[in-house]
This record gives structure tokens, C-alpha cells and sequence, in this order.
């Protein structure tokens, strides 16, 4: 949003209009609840954090200083419900699935893949990735395979989670992700390449059946 | 790659590539490891392949949502909660 349009929707907003509301609404709602799912465990529980975020909005509107721009300032609230929230369906939950933890060492793809250190041609190719150009587009389109996604998305850890669904599906650019995280660019693209090599896995393992 | 003559790609292997996608994508590579990137990839197939497929993955991402409606409307609740907001204000 330009700056401009900002502070004319801010300004309506604070005056009470509703079109201004249901602007920013229109705008946020589906990557909003879309993030609220990296931190908690269902969509009835999103959608609950993300109405509890909206109502911080509104209250916090008259503090909000300007300092960032609307759509962090949002987001931040949104973030902070999350999590708190996350934390404590996990407290009262003990035994469900947990997001797995942020691994710090995992190669973004399956080390057998390669020709190990010490032998001739080490680090190439054992079986090469197969072509995906040969798949028909409706296949790659199909609800099914978006399912895939979504459930490979479902199943990362959570930081790179957010980082992939603000950057490719929602298509933040990565200075707003690293503004809103308060994470460095090169943090950030770890975060972004283990997810993306995660989500590809899944793909080629749906698509190369 | 049919002739694995590790000068073709000029030292970049294959399982070091898969590591730096992301970097080549975002555009932060320094020029010379960038050189590099390309050349494997212009000589080694199935790297050119692995860097379509992440290409191919980002897209999908992106289309994740596409089907939605582009407006959204609002929950009930939310415009009950805007109003709530707004009331008690008018009235002081």
C-alpha cells in the first residue's frame, strides 16, 4: 500500500468507517489467517486469534504511532495472539503433534541423492530429478496437488512456515518479511530455502509416483 | 551429466548447487559464485531440472489462493466487532 492510501485508511478508520474496515479486511484476512495456522493447531482456532487480532486493532488504533507501516503494525498483533495462543493449546495438549523444530543442519535434499565424499564423481547426481516439463498443467493445477502443498506447508516447523507462506504465497517481499520478524535477509532465506526444499520434496514425491 | 569432468562446472558439485538455490533465486550471490551457478547449470541437466522444479514449486505457492474470490467478505462477527468498537465512541 502507498503510503498515501495508508494514512487516507488509517484516518477513516479511526473516524469509524465501516468501508475502511471492511478494506482492510478484504486486504489481510485470508494471510492473516494463513499465518495465525503456522503457530496454531487448527482453522477454528485461527479464525478465533485472527477476530481477537482484528479487536486489538481497532483498540490499539488510537496508540499506533505510524512508526512501522499498518500492514506490520497488524501483523505484529497478529503474530504476538498467535503464538501466545499456540503456546497454550500446546500446554493443554500435551500428547498431540507438535510442529517439528527448526533443524539446523538439514540439506535441502536427501544426501543418498549424491555420490558420497572419497568416491569418483563425488557430489553428483546418483538418480537425476525427473523432468516435471512432461507434466499436463491441469495435473499441476489439480486441487489434489494444491492439497499436497498444503499439506507439506502444514507440516514444516514453524518459522518456516510463516517465512514461505508470506513469501510465496502471499508474495511479501523479503524486507517486509525481515521487518516484520525482525530477522536478518540472510536468516530469512535459510529459513525460506529449507521450507521451499521441503515443499519441492513433497511435490516430487506426489508428482513422481 | 554424461562426462563428469569436474572442470566443465568449474568445482560447484551438484549437491553443493541444491544448497544455493534459494540464494541464486533471491539474487544474493556475490558475481563470481553467480557465474558459477550458471555455468553448472548451463552444462549439468539434471541441476537445470532441480532448479526448474523449485521455480515450478514457488509458482504453485503462489497459486495456492487462486481459486478464492478475490473480495473477501467479511464474518458477521467481525462487522458486530467493528460496530461494538465504534459505538461506545460515538457516544463520548
Amino acid at each position: 500500500m502507498q503510503p498515501a492510501a495508508e494514512a487516507d485508511l488509517l484516518a477513516a478508520l479511526r473516524r469509524g468507517d465501516e468501508a475502511a474496515f471492511v478494506t482492510l479486511v478484504n486486504r489481510y484476512q485470508r494471510a492473516l489467517l494463513r499465518l495465525a495456522l503456522s503457530y496454531v493447531p487448527s482453522q477454528a482456532v485461527a479464525e478465533e486469534v485472527v477476530q481477537e487480532t482484528w479487536l486489538g486493532i481497532l483498540q490499539g488504533l488510537a496508540r499506533f504511532e505510524g512508526r512501522s507501516s499498518l500492514k506490520t503494525w497488524i501483523f505484529r498483533i497478529l503474530i504476538n495472539r498467535a503464538r501466545t495462543r499456540g503456546e497454550r493449546e500446546r500446554r493443554s495438549a500435551p500428547f498431540s503433534d507438535l510442529a517439528p523444530p527448526d533443524n539446523a543442519d538439514e540439506p535441502a535434499v536427501d544426501p543418498t541423492r549424491f555420490i558420497p565424499a572419497g568416491q569418483e564423481g563425488a557430489g553428483w547426481w546418483v538418480t537425476h530429478p525427473q523432468s516435471w516439463e512432461g507434466m499436463p498443467e491441469e495435473r499441476l493445477l489439480a486441487a489434489e496437488t494444491r492439497a499436497q502443498i498444503e499439506a507439506a506447508i502444514a507440516a514444516l516447523p514453524e518459522s518456516q512456515r510463516a517465512v514461505i507462506s508470506l513469501r510465496d504465497v502471499e508474495g511479501w517481499s523479503a524486507d517486509e518479511v525481515c521487518t516484520l520478524f525482525e530477522i536478518s535477509e540472510s536468516n530469512q532465506r535459510v529459513l525460506l530455502h529449507r521450507a521451499r526444499s521441503k515443499v519441492r520434496q513433497a511435490l516430487a514425491d506426489y508428482l513422481e509416483r | 551429466m554424461d562426462t563428469r569432468n569436474t572442470n566443465l562446472v568449474d568445482e560447484l558439485t551438484c549437491q553443493q548447487l541444491v544448497e544455493l538455490v534459494t540464494e541464486y533465486l533471491e539474487g544474493a550471490m556475490d558475481s563470481t559464485t553467480q557465474e558459477r551457478f550458471a555455468t553448472h547449470i548451463a552444462l549439468c541437466r539434471p541441476c537445470e531440472e532441480y532448479v526448474d522444479q523449485v521455480r515450478l514449486t514457488i509458482g504453485l505457492l503462489g497459486r495456492l489462493d487462486s481459486d478464492q474470490a478475490n473480495t473477501y467478505n467479511p464474518p458477521p462477527k467481525l462487522l458486530e466487532i467493528f460496530r461494538g468498537w465504534r459505538e461506545p465512541r460515538a457516544e463520548s
